[in-house]
């Protein structure tokens, strides 16, 4: 049989409706039947504000308690929310940094949160890469939009925040935001806002830039683009301004209105972030984000694309290829400890040999030793024997002249006692 | 995980004005405005595939169906007519747009099906199409640098043409139809039914939803992927007039002082959108106003993860045996776990 493929598709005019312009909507009724997911990473020293602005920023009050400032590392806590808005299921989940920048040592630092989000894309590239796999229902954790939050100081942008946004701006969407901008004044503001961009331009270091590719959104996302870093406040507690009651900060000279875009950014930020950008952000962390570690990872492992001289590799055949080599390298591996058992064990025994031979030489020794202290001491015996018979033989003898003499003396006695006597 | 709804939740009617208006509204919901926007931009695929003997009237359906001329009749009016020697496949692609969505269809044609005298394994070419663009899809998707959108050629509907003879399905159908409803989402259709008058119609697809029920043929819509109660009772409701009866025409009648396609005889004018006529009008609402993503969400999650598994499992076999590896441990070895492997190298 013979196949023949159409060139290209050539554009043909419709002579009636046909209806496939519902395809829109039955895509988006799908994917709300399914949920959506969205992950937000919060970057920034203990006591920015982090949790009190994703309270403000979704309208509800997530749990935690404020975090203490003598963590010994950077750890990461993520909570997962369950938020609904009308037909709308979000599965949110926002990833906070626990102790950042409060050590002494801070280099480290950006480690934890490199490694976490590692792990992330990590765990979908192993599910996608499993034989029976379920990715539409895989619940994505990989982070969507990381918000830098930027200290309040006016000045610059620290170098700690440098050496973070760095490590992290090819591996997430970066949006940066500067945390209690109620503590700037809008001069100081201003200048702030050009200095941090500025440094971070002549870092190189890439945020994410709002896309200007669609006309139904491109001069808003343009427009806003220039206002980066957001300058936000956030609060969840209301106070009263005319008769209605908004979020806001409420301070002996004034009141600060978080949704006032004339005291803050935090409008813009929640436009961006969530109403305008949502989708895009995820897109590009799939698209642009993920696949760079997918390629990395797979080139790190040794995998190879289509070679152009021989026959395209199959990632199946690569995987045998590397189990096989993996399957050899281990028996190489058996074989040498295998080898360096034996060898131990040789040494071992020959060791015992000696140590063995060394005992029954003493051994040896000490018997004859023992043989010959015998033998001297039997000697010294038998001498002693003799002599002592000898002893007694003389003694026997002398014994026997004393009576014979005692037996003559005895009546020389008597005679001596009877003169005496006399 | 915790759930949470909305305070002070205001529905959402504040689209018009601008933000900061409405204060506890989040905005959560304009993602479904965004997707559409993505949607729009990047345009959709679809990929339809026509099976069935020639003269059924497989390329004026497709004409008929998207009102354009996408299918050109493969047998011409000539003196010569050529019948293929063996089935041909020919994949034609057109860009199509309807306000503002543009969409790339591919009609897949397959002349030369049941054709033959002897048609043993005629089935064969054809399932070697469609798995070979799944080959094609799992190749691009397990390239290292791989494109930003997989072109999807990947068949996601064939429309089975089944003869209206008005008795049974002849053994070649049901061959086909089992054989190709493991792989790919078949839609049966009664083709040029307006040979049969309402009572043989009603017997005939009783006869043959029968025959698909004995031989254990599942079509689409498919029972076992329902998701839930709400799906099931629309697709029972289908499954219930499956196979569709339809007529095709690319003609235009004057009826009743309006401009009809229909199909003009002496003894009166079929009307193709006519649901009194024939089903042409729930073929089309299934296929493209209700069901199109539903069709192309089976096609990628279910058939061709189906595919990939078997796939990526053959290389274990083949392998395993050449290792001298039992056949029994593989079907324990579900996953190759690549990163436990790489941190042992």
């Amino acid at each position: 049989f013979c196949v023949t493929l159409g060139e290209g598709a050539r554009a043909v005019p419709l002579a009636g409706h046909v209806g496939f312009d519902s395809m829109p909507d039955q895509l988006v009724n799908k994917s709300v039947n399914h949920g959506f997911c969205f992950n937000i990473l919060c970057v920034g020293e203990t006591g920015l504000g982090k949790s009190t602005l994703m309270d403000t920023l979704f309208n509800t009050k997530f749990e935690g308690e404020p975090t203490q400032h003598n963590q010994p590392g950077v750890t990461l806590k993520s909570n997962t929310y369950e938020l609904q808005e009308s037909n709308v299921r979000l599965k949110l989940t926002v990833v906070n940094t626990v102790g950042f920048g409060d050590q002494i040592n801070k280099e480290d630092s950006y480690k934890s949160i490199v490694e976490f989000i590692d792990a992330q894309f990590e765990a979908y590239l192993q599910e996608e890469l499993k034989i029976k796999r379920t990715l539409h229902s895989y619940h994505d954790t990989r982070i969507h939009a990381c918000l830098y939050f930027i200290a309040p100081t006016g000045h610059s942008l620290k170098s700690l925040d440098l050496v973070t946004m760095k490590k992290l701006d090819s591996k997430v969407n970066i949006i940066p935001i500067v945390a209690k901008s109620d503590a700037i004044s809008k001069s100081e503001l201003a200048k702030f806002k050009i200095k941090i961009t500025s440094e971070l331009v002549s870092n190189g270091v890439q945020i994410y830039q709002f896309p200007t590719d669609d006309e139904s959104v491109a001069e808003i996302n343009s427009t806003m683009n220039s206002h980066l870093p957001f300058a936000v406040v956030g609060s969840t507690e209301e106070v009263k301004i005319g008769n209605k009651m908004v979020k806001a900060r409420q301070y002996p000279w004034g009141t600060v209105q978080v949704e006032n875009e004339n005291h803050c950014d935090f409008v813009k930020l929640r436009e961006m972030l969530i109403r305008v950008n949502m989708e895009d952000l995820r897109e590009q962390t799939h698209t642009r984000h993920y696949e760079l570690y997918r390629r990395c990872k797979l080139e790190e492992m040794g995998f190879k694309d289509t070679d152009p001289d021989s026959k395209p590799f199959s990632l199946q055949e690569t995987y045998e290829a590397k189990r096989n080599e993996f399957m050899g390298e281990l028996q190489k591996k058996e074989e040498e400890m295998r080898q360096m058992f034996v060898q131990r064990v040789k040494e071992k025994e020959a060791e015992l040999k000696e140590a063995e031979k060394e005992l029954h030489e003493k051994f040896d020794r000490l018997k004859k030793l023992h043989q010959d202290e015998k033998k001297k001491v039997e000697d010294k015996r038998k001498s002693l024997d003799d002599e002592l018979n000898m002893f007694k033989q003389k003694k026997t003898a002398a014994e026997l002249l004393q009576n014979q003499a005692q037996q003559a003396g005895g009546s020389t006695t008597l005679k001596r006692d009877k003169e005496r006597k006399k | 995980m915790h759930k949470k709804t909305m305070e002070d939740y205001v529905p959402n009617v504040s689209k018009a004005s601008g933000p900061g208006v409405d204060f506890s509204y989040v905005g959560i919901d304009a993602i479904l405005e965004q997707m559409r926007r993505k949607a729009m931009k990047q345009g959709f695929e679809l990929n339809i595939m026509v099976v069935g003997q020639s003269g059924l009237g497989k390329s004026t359906l497709m004409n008929t169906l998207f009102k354009s001329k996408v299918s050109r009749k493969s047998v011409q009016a000539t003196a010569q007519e050529k019948i293929p020697k063996t089935i041909e496949i020919k994949s034609i692609s057109h860009d199509i747009e309807e306000k503002g969505v543009r969409m790339k269809l591919t009609v897949i044609d397959t002349p030369g099906f049941g054709d033959q005298i002897n048609n043993e394994n005629c089935w064969r070419p054809i399932m070697k199409f469609i798995n070979d663009q799944y080959e094609a899809y799992l190749q691009e998707e397990i390239n290292i640098n791989r494109k930003k959108r997989i072109p999807d050629s990947r068949v996601h509907c064939c429309i089975y043409f089944i003869p209206p003879t008005g008795h049974c399905l002849r053994p070649l159908d049901v061959e086909f139809m089992r054989r190709l409803s493991k792989v790919v989402n078949i839609v049966p259709v009664i083709a040029k039914a307006d040979t049969l008058t309402l009572e043989e119609r009603d017997f005939f697809k009783k006869k043959i939803r029968e025959e698909l029920r004995a031989n254990g043929i599942d079509v689409y819509p498919q029972k076992e992927f329902d998701e839930d109660a709400e799906d099931r009772m629309i697709n029972e409701k289908i499954r219930e007039m499956i196979p569709f009866a339809v007529v095709g025409s690319d003609q235009e009648y004057q009826v009743n002082g309006r401009r009809l396609l229909g199909r003009k005889t002496k003894w009166g004018t079929i009307e193709v959108e006519n649901i009194a006529h024939c089903e042409f009008a729930y073929l089309r609402d299934l296929l493209i106003r209700t069901h199109m993503q539903n069709i192309k969400d089976i096609t990628s999650s279910i058939h061709y993860e189906m595919y990939r598994v078997r796939r990526l499992n053959e290389n274990n076999t083949v392998v395993a045996h050449a290792n001298g590896m039992p056949e029994h441990h593989l079907e324990s070895e579900e996953k190759f776990d690549s990163s436990c492997a790489a941190s042992r190298f």
